[in-house]
């Protein structure tokens, strides 16, 4: 097959390959947009990857007064672990600990389902008797005294067991400066894709890992085939052109939102063009046999229309 | 959807029976069977054709055009669709509703939303005593759903409430939300004397103070919550000027300190 060059930037023939994982959504509110980002940026750190944070977290998106529960700004949180086990206790601890402590805010879930974590059914107990039930409609909140007021906490929120963890970008370009130019201009695009997120530190890693290591117990290590210092001691993946590689990881809530992102990214990669930004783009994959979510790059290019459907499934 | 209306031809003679006019009760039913169903609470029968001409429609919906403090239990059980009364009802309206929606085009007797589950009752007039409570021997009163009333109701609104929310824009009278075990009961206007009596949890919003509360409701201060955004989103569409009760600071007192005394009344500071 002909190397596909957009705006000069290589499209691999390659795929991300990503995972199932349980997410849920919930609204973080507070008097003023910038306390309600503080609590949603002080729960969502440390959250960038499932091998040592137990979960990954980032914010969505922001609210504005009229689209949230209480009609204060907010903003959308994302959470995603392994098990529905690992995300009630990533999910309880970060709120208890970092929201509810967060002045004047509140939390709510944010997406409709059967199966329900508990939420303020456990941060209730914070109100050593004091708490209050409070039930309008179909939507039950605890009310937990503090001293600033009340912490508002809904009871339970719904998880989805349709989420999409693992899809990804390797952007590889000649130098330090133009990888992080072209990965910016990945996450400011994906930044505007609903029900997704980048976990990594401003969307970005910089130590995309392989599984396993030399060590005994280490379940991941560092990605050896794309460091550029090591190009000529190992089996490289990288071409004698490439000086830098940063990865984009995505998350979403459904895998159309993982393939929507990493559409969006692709595409502000090649708007921005090999000159000052990417040489290559690139994606992760086990060879496709660990993960059931393939994502083809070439079919998420902007000109991908006659290759193979983004994101379909193959077993 | 054509709704079934029964539409009223003379003022009943007797107390009527009319929990059997609800839509799933007549769903099914032909125009002939229903005119054959019993309203009578004496030995002497009355069936829907005597006092009612019925037009053909979905019995999904019913509208009853006419009304009588005569007709008591309307809705009485009633779990889907909606009943519409352009007239005054009897007791226990909506009593043991778990689903649909009732409206009162009139007023409404005792009883009214008792022992209520789910579903939303509007009354446009006054209702009388007891709103939303149980009878005599039973342990609490409504469970669940919206009551909205738009005029006055009588003494013991909200008696023994254990869910849901109660809303009278106009004024209650004494010891409205006695013996509440939870629930929300919102009045727009004023309350009379020992609102909050003996109740144990639950939220009482009062538009205009009645004066003492008594010496086991203690001060709590003033107050600008999110509970209040949340209540005010919640019966907004409702009842958009109770709402706008919610939309200011409140004073917030508990009790009854007599018993439990996790109840809260807001009054305006």
């Amino acid at each position: 097959m002909q190397p596909m060059k957009l705006n000069g930037v290589r499209i691999d023939d390659t795929f991300a390959e990503a995972f199932g994982m349980r997410a849920a959504a919930i609204v973080i509110t507070a008097d003023s947009l910038r306390w309600a980002r503080q609590a949603a940026v002080t729960m969502t750190g440390y959250a960038t990857s499932v091998i040592g944070c137990g979960c990954e977290a980032a914010i969505d998106r922001e609210l504005r007064p009229n689209q949230t529960p209480d009609g204060r700004p907010g903003v959308r949180v994302l959470v995603f672990a392994m098990s529905a086990t690992d995300l009630q206790n990533q999910l309880r601890n970060r709120v208890g600990q970092c929201v509810l402590t967060s002045p004047g805010s509140a939390c709510y879930g944010d997406l409709e389902g059967e199966e329900r974590l508990k939420l303020g059914d456990s941060l209730r107990y914070f109100g050593d008797g004091w708490q209050i039930s409070k039930r309008l409609g179909a939507r039950h909140y605890w009310r937990i005294p503090v001293m600033d007021g009340e912490f508002v906490c809904e009871a339970t929120v719904a998880l989805t067991r349709a989420a999409v963890g693992g899809g990804n970008l390797l952007i590889l370009a000649a130098g330090s400066k133009q990888a992080l130019a072209a990965a910016e201009a990945a996450v400011e695009a994906i930044e505007a894709v609903p029900d997704a997120i980048m976990p990594f530190p401003g969307g970005i890693a910089r130590s995309g890992s392989k599984i396993g290591a030399k060590y005994k117990g280490m379940r991941a290590s560092t990605n050896d085939a794309y460091c550029p210092t090591l190009r000529g001691a190992v089996k490289t993946a990288l071409d004698p052109e490439i000086g830098s590689v940063l990865e984009i990881v995505i998350d979403g809530l459904t895998s159309e939102a993982v393939a929507n992102a990493m559409r969006a990214g692709v595409r502000a990669i090649v708007e921005l063009g090999a000159a000052t930004g990417a040489a290559r783009v690139s994606a992760g994959n086990y060879g496709g046999k660990l993960g059931p979510h393939h994502y083809h790059l070439r079919a998420l290019s902007p000109d991908g229309g006659d290759h193979a459907r983004p994101g379909e499934e193959e077993t | 959807m054509k709704p079934l209306v029964l539409r009223l031809r003379a003022a009943p003679e007797q107390r009527l029976d009319m929990s059997s006019l609800t839509p799933q009760r007549l769903a099914g039913k032909s125009l002939r069977e229903i005119d054959g169903v019993e309203l009578q609470t004496t030995r002497r029968a009355v069936r829907v054709g005597d006092l009612f001409h019925a037009s053909d429609g979905s019995a999904e919906h019913i509208v009853i055009a006419g009304g009588s403090e005569r007709f008591d239990r309307v809705g009485e059980g009633m779990s889907a669709g909606s009943l519409t009364v352009d007239g005054d009802v009897g007791i226990r309206a909506g009593r043991r509703m778990a689903g649909g929606r009732l409206t009162v085009n009139g007023n409404a007797g005792h009883w009214t939303a008792s022992g209520m589950a789910a579903g939303f009752i509007e009354i446009a007039g006054d209702v009388g005593d007891r709103l939303g409570g149980p009878l005599a021997g039973e342990v609490h009163g409504m469970s669940g759903g919206m009551v909205v009333v738009r005029g006055h109701a009588g003494v013991r609104a909200a008696d023994r409430l254990r869910r849901g929310a109660l809303i009278v824009e106009g004024n209650a009278g004494d010891d409205a939300g006695s013996r509440m075990l939870a629930g929300t009961l919102i009045v727009r206007g004023a309350a009379g004397a020992r609102t909050g009596y003996l109740m144990r949890r639950g939220t009482i919003v009062l538009g205009m103070a009645s004066g003492d509360f008594g010496p086991t409701f203690v001060d709590c201060g003033v107050h600008d919550l999110t509970a209040h955004r949340l209540m005010a989103a919640y019966i907004r569409e409702s009842s958009a000027k109770s709402a706008e009760l919610l939309h200011v600071p409140l004073r917030r007192l508990m009790g009854d300190m007599a018993v439990l005394g996790k109840g809260e009344i807001f009054v305006a500071a």
